[in-house]
């Protein structure tokens, strides 16, 4: 009977007596989905593009926000870092199709998707070889991004919103909108979903696929710079990152591989769920619950719609 | 032909000569392997830990030649803090000999205790590993000095008894242990557990798994919730510097989060900017290059470009000057055994009565260049702890600074948690072997 009443009566207690600590958890589960949303970004761009599930997207993030503090270290302007990481990125997105795509065309999935844990090992060495392992602050205040926090007043509390959090929520859906408009609004983006959806197609209309893996690998690049400042803002910028960057793949099971939209749904579902969860079920299993809670609720997800919530449906024919 | 067959014989001779030639150099050598992970998430502990480890023991090859004349020969293997790859390492370094294992994880300790014994290679897992084996009638393979981390637990109940104005003053209150949910973070429950029925306050646990060392915000609305009075951190790598950020995110005073010595890496402080200052870690030596021992190191190993050190001013930081602590703790041994033997190259067996007859006091303390560095530390046949005394660090927004006396750990109220840990080991590993090395007399 307990623990009955502590499964499904407590917890609701405990919102409705501390509702300004619901709605601070909605706001870090938020937050946190918005963050999710960003890294699962960066896998869907790929996937679209290419069918390639690409794993080096973790160290990718990892990458990106390495170089940028690293050559902020060395001397370089932030800024200027800045624009100089995003070459950095689009270097990478080259090397990227010329090494590895351009000789694996027409290999089965299962090949390239391999090709991309060889680009994580390659990565790791490299930004450990260059950056070293030792763990570096984020830039934010040089980048001008916000610091402290806003407290409002409400439901006889008091909920703390950190100024860095808004930030990167606001730059996260900004950054969703313009990719949004760019993939339906201009000729590359109009091209990047004839290559999504047929590569032979798009290539019998004269789109170059090289043309496109180059630029969907940079966008996913920049994708991945902007998620390291904002999880290095959080905490700071070592090679554990990549770890969070696997929260993506509930994520993409939740929203599906090819939806941005679904990228930012599945986040949002995952971000939020995973708070509530821990913050008022988590007591109850002894506490960290945010590593496997994300999975079952996209397990759950699936028993209901394999595809995810935005997914393509995918009908064979055997 | 004959010529060919001249050239065949010369390589044969020569494939066959070499192992043997480097067989003999390797017997006039110590040798220490070092198992250090200065890759994956746990690099920025690992790193610091590793180079003066490393430094120290170069210093000693550069300076004095070795220890009792004999070179040590240092050899690193990466685990990444992974215990599968830290028991390759393990098995890797084996054959060769090594005096003494340093696992420098509580993961890979855990998996060589029962090789140590049928290995005959004493494993040194200084103030980190099981904390039982500090039990040495049970475990007189494994040594743990200077404290185990139920002594750092049971510091911090007598701190924070200290800061409310007494043990009787503990009722009622909260104290809170955030995590690593992995084997090291997990060590101190059973001790605070029966600290908190003993003196009535409540032990809130808040477990952060490896993946979300990063990602702690739902963790510390928990902690937001539970408001409690002090928060004991037991935690690693990239989990530091998130739980500073994130106390000060969630206006948790900063002066009340105490970490345990793993969690006192200036990186994890640095990362919390100027509103860090205050936060506080447990300590046995002290951080800072003004004693003779890293002056030293600064002539003999750093002005040499002998270091791995990438940035000079990293040496004396706080996790270095551990990894120098460590490697003293492994020549002071060396040293021991080279005294109970009469031998200059010693061996594992000889290396395990150096570490069971260890005792650094303060006079050989100075003669080490390490006066006022650290606590003398005393190990025993039946203790293989000591059970040393411990001081409070604090970050002043630069560096580390001594903050407090030292400071006891419950002996009393550690000693029988151990003697009865270590039983419940024996008899949860069938056919655990019974003690067969004799004690030294001194101890």
């Amino acid at each position: 009977m307990d623990l009955i009443y502590s499964i499904f009566v407590d917890p609701f207690l405990q919102m409705a007596g501390a509702p300004d600590l619901l709605v601070q958890t909605l706001w870090e589960g938020f937050v946190g989905g918005i963050l999710y949303a960003l890294i699962a970004l960066g896998f869907v761009l790929i996937f679209k593009a290419s069918g390639v599930f690409n794993f080096a997207q973790g160290i990718m993030v990892v990458f990106a926000a390495l170089t940028l503090v690293g050559l902020y270290e060395k001397g370089v302007p932030a800024f200027l870092a800045l624009a100089l990481t995003i070459g950095v990125m689009f270097l990478i997105a080259a090397a990227v199709e010329r090494v590895v795509l351009r000789p694996l065309v027409n290999q089965p999935d299962i090949i390239l998707f391999m090709a991309t844990f060889g680009l994580t090992y390659l990565l790791i060495g490299l930004g450990e070889a260059i950056f070293g392992g030792n763990p570096k602050v984020m830039i934010a205040e040089q980048l001008y991004l916000p610091k402290g926090a806003v407290d409002i007043k409400m439901l006889g509390g008091v909920v703390t919103l950190q100024k860095i959090d808004i930030a990167a929520a606001v730059i996260a859906l900004a950054m969703i909108a313009c990719l949004s408009v760019f993939f339906q609004y201009t000729r590359i983006g109009r091209a990047l979903r004839a290559v999504a959806d047929s590569h032979k197609a798009a290539l019998s209309v004269g789109i170059s696929l090289n043309q496109i893996w180059v630029i969907v690998w940079f966008l996913a690049g920049v994708v991945a710079l902007i998620t390291g400042i904002m999880w290095g803002a959080r905490s700071d910028v070592s090679f554990a990152l990549q770890v969070v960057a696997l929260k993506a793949l509930p994520v993409l099971v939740l929203g599906g591989f090819t939806s941005i939209p679904g990228a930012v749904v599945g986040g949002l579902i995952i971000g939020i769920g995973e708070k509530i969860g821990e913050f008022y079920w988590g007591p109850l299993v002894g506490g960290a619950t945010e590593s496997w809670l994300a999975y079952c609720i996209a397990l759950v997800f699936l028993m209901f719609r394999p595809q995810g919530l935005f997914g393509e449906r995918i009908i064979e024919r055997i | 032909m004959r010529k060919f067959i001249l050239v065949l014989g010369l390589l044969t001779g020569a494939a066959v000569g070499a192992p043997a030639i480097q067989q003999a150099a390797a017997q006039d050598q110590i040798y220490v392997p070092l198992l250090t992970y200065r890759t994956g998430p746990f690099a920025g502990s690992g790193i610091p830990i590793a180079d003066g480890m490393r430094d120290y023991l170069e210093m000693l090859n550069q300076r004095d030649g070795g220890i009792g004349g004999v070179k040590i020969a240092i050899e690193e293997c990466e685990t990444g803090y992974d215990t599968k790859k830290g028991v390759e390492c393990y098995e890797a370094t084996k054959s060769k000999n090594p005096v003494v294992v340093n696992p420098y994880s509580t993961g890979i300790t855990l998996q060589l205790i029962p090789r140590a014994s049928v290995d005959k290679i004493p494993i040194l897992s200084m103030a980190y590993g099981l904390s039982a084996s500090a039990d040495g009638n049970t475990f007189p393979w494994i040594f743990n000095p200077p404290v185990t981390y139920w002594d750092g637990a049971s510091v911090m109940v007598g701190y924070m008894a200290q800061q409310l104005g007494g043990f009787d003053k503990l009722k009622g209150k909260k104290l809170g242990l955030i995590h690593l949910d992995a084997p090291y973070g997990k060590e101190p429950i059973p001790l605070l557990q029966d600290l908190s029925k003993r003196y009535g306050f409540e032990l809130k646990l808040y477990p952060v798994p490896a993946a979300d060392m990063q990602n702690q915000s739902g963790i510390w609305l928990g902690i937001r919730r539970d408001r409690p009075d002090f928060i004991y951190n037991q935690g690693f790598g990239a989990m530091n510097p998130t739980a500073v950020k994130e106390a000060l995110r969630n206006n948790f005073p900063i002066d009340k989060l105490v970490g345990v010595w793993w969690a006192g890496g200036d990186d994890d402080a640095r990362a919390g900017g100027a509103e860090a200052k205050g936060y506080k870690s447990l300590n046995f030596h002290q951080a800072g290059t003004n004693f003779p021992v890293i002056q030293d190191i600064l002539k003999n190993v750093a002005d040499k470009n002998l270091s791995k050190v990438d940035n000079r001013n990293r040496i004396g930081e706080n996790l270095y000057n551990r990894g120098v602590y460590n490697s003293m703790l492994i020549a002071e041994a060396v040293r021991t055994a080279q005294k109970l033997t009469g031998k200059k190259v010693v061996n594992g067996e000889d290396v395990r009565r150096g570490l069971e007859n260890l005792n650094i006091s303060e006079q050989r303390l100075k003669e080490l260049g390490m006066e006022g560095f650290a606590a003398p530390v005393q190990v025993s046949c039946s203790d293989h702890n000591g059970h040393n005394k411990v001081f409070m660090a604090e970050w002043d927004g630069s560096k580390y600074v001594k903050a407090s006396d030292w400071m006891a750990p419950l002996k009393d109220e550690v000693r029988p948690l151990i003697d009865s840990a270590a039983k419940e080991y024996a008899a949860g590993n069938s056919g655990w072997p019974k003690r067969t090395e004799a004690c030294d007399k001194a101890t």
